[in-house]
């Protein structure tokens, strides 16, 4: 029983292991916890007067503004370099005019959702952050809830009702840009015939292709911008506090895109 | 609740965790006078000024406000109660992305069926009798000085026409000049509205300026009220602590 009582400091260190282990497991899962009653809070006030429609266009211009640039650089190189990748290996079995639907498939399903996500978790889910702790040490928070106005409806609501919205669209430009990157890489540098490109587009690409990445897509906003303010709100004290909710709204913004990811992913090849 | 009496605490306990910040609070805040209640850092105060907003809620014990029981009060029945209030932050706390203007605004367009023209009437006055003109009213909280930003603060709480003022430590971190000048805009205020009747409720460590603009102090001092005095008598308090914030 001593070894109980003792300080866990002073515990040998296959037990101070375990007791750390188990201590950050705790806090995730306290941290999944909280957030998921954010996210009930959200929906709570989110269907109550007043409705704020100006915030929520506000902030869709906002996201959009923080993510349209990099989402269109990176939407045309990522299909460029794969118009590349496929191309090598489909050209040693002479299947190299499906590059196009390949490229188009993977972009549709996989890589302009889950990109994109990403991209927004940094550029968006991190000024969401920043913006909702540094209303929260400098009392602006304080100030609204004084008014009798309801925070979270106010600053959080708008935000996450703009991501679920932009993230959809800012994946489907993902998906164009990234589809003309390899159409030109395609027939202007790897020299497929256009003609054949798009036939084999046409053939092999559905509109569930699509589908699937949007539904992706809207619930990587929802979870983003959630992640987002829930940080936001989190914070406590100084700058130094409105640091670190920023930064862990990207790191779990992120996680939780790639995680998610995968059960939807699961999920809707059943469906679909 | 006698009809001078605007707050009254009773048998106010506040626990956080097993902290106890405040410990069975039992006094009054009496109607259109200046309180201020004076105390050391991490006395209690701001604690003190949040369980009279409704934003924190006594561990043991009521508050009535305007003859109003707080803790019998939904959210929703809460949060339009606070409309009784008009707030003064440490730091202003002005809307970042709005102009000083815009602040002033904010509640207006909120709660009231204003129309344009009149609301703007409204703004422009309120910021006009704090000392804000045209050219100020268009900036942005980053491009004033703190002093700038302390009375557009104080025109934005005074919107609504609240009936109990609140000041969290109005003049801390504020140059001499600047603290004469909010205390003054604190007394003017106090009296522009005296004929609608407008309580000032003020925590602060700043005793000579209390001592000037006070009619009642209060001095809190871990968790409880040691002293509660006429601020002309309270120099005269013989308890120690308060002689020694006295003669600080
Ligand atoms: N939300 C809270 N949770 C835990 N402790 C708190 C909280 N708010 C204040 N305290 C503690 O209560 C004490 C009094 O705080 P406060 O009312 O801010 O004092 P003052 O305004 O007089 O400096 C401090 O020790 C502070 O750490
Ligand atoms: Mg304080």
């Amino acid at each position: 029983m001593s070894a109980n009582n003792a300080h866990p400091a002073d515990h040998p260190w296959p037990y101070r292991i375990v007791a750390e282990l188990g201590q950050s497991i705790i806090d995730v899962l306290r941290g999944l916890g909280k957030i998921t009653l954010f996210a009930g809070r959200f929906f709570y006030w989110v269907g109550r007067p007043p409705y704020r429609i100006r915030l929520v266009f506000d902030q869709l211009f906002f996201i959009g503004n923080k993510s349209v640039f990099i989402i269109v650089l990176s939407g045309s190189f990522t299909g460029m370099v794969m118009a590349y990748q496929t191309y090598f290996g489909f050209k040693l079995i002479n299947v190299d005019t499906l590059v196009g639907p390949v490229v188009a498939i993977s972009l549709a399903k996989e890589l302009a959702p889950v990109l994109t996500g990403l991209i927004v978790a940094g550029r968006a889910g991190s000024a969401m952050a920043a913006q909702i702790g540094t209303m929260k040490v400098t009392e602006q928070v304080d100030a609204l809830e004084v008014m009798g106005i309801n925070s979270l409806q106010y600053l959080a609501a708008p935000r996450i009702l703009a991501g679920t919205l932009a993230l959809p669209l800012l994946s489907i430009i993902f998906l164009f840009v990234g589809s003309v990157g390899a159409y030109i890489i395609g027939t202007k540098a790897l020299m497929i015939d256009e003609a054949i490109f798009y036939s084999k587009l046409g053939e092999f690409m559905y509109l569930e292709d699509m589908l699937q990445g949007v539904i992706k897509a809207f619930f990587f906003g929802f979870v983003v911008s959630t992640i987002g303010t829930y940080f936001g709100f989190e914070v406590t004290e100084g700058a130094e506090g409105v640091g670190r909710g920023t930064n862990q709204a990207v790191v779990w913004g992120m996680i939780f895109v790639l995680v998610l990811d995968y059960f939807l992913t699961s999920f809707l090849i059943r469906i679909l | 609740m006698p009809e001078d009496i605007i707050i009254q605490f009773q048998n106010v306990t506040k626990k956080f965790g097993e902290h106890v910040i405040l410990s069975n609070l039992n006094f009054e805040i009496y109607k259109n006078k200046i309180t201020t209640i004076l105390g050391f850092s991490g006395a209690g105060k701001s604690t003190l000024l949040k369980i009279i907003l409704g934003l924190v809620h006594p561990t043991e014990g009521a508050v009535y406000v305007l003859g109003q029981d707080l803790s019998k009060l939904g959210d929703f029945p809460l949060r339009e109660f606070r409309r009784n209030f008009g707030m003064v932050f440490q730091y202003a706390a002005l809307f970042d992305s709005m102009t000083a203007y815009q602040n002033v605004e904010f509640p207006l367009k909120e709660f009231t069926n204003l129309r344009p023209s009149e609301r703007d009437h409204k703004v422009r006055h309120l910021l006009t009798s704090v000392g804000i003109d045209d050219f100020g009213m268009k900036k942005l909280p980053s491009e004033l000085s703190g002093g700038m930003r302390k009375r557009v603060g104080l025109a934005r709480a005074l919107a609504l026409s609240p009936a109990i003022m609140l000041y969290d430590e109005p003049t801390t971190g504020l140059d001499p000049i600047t603290s004469k000048m909010v205390n003054d805009l604190i007394v003017e205020t106090a009296e522009a509205h005296k004929d609608r009747g407008l309580t000032s409720v003020i925590i602060s460590h700043d005793i000579k300026a209390t001592l000037k603009i006070s009619d009642f102090i209060a001095f809190l001092d871990r968790g409880r009220i040691v002293e509660y005095l006429p601020a002309k008598d309270f120099v005269n308090s013989n308890h120690p602590l308060v002689q020694e914030f006295v003669h600080l």
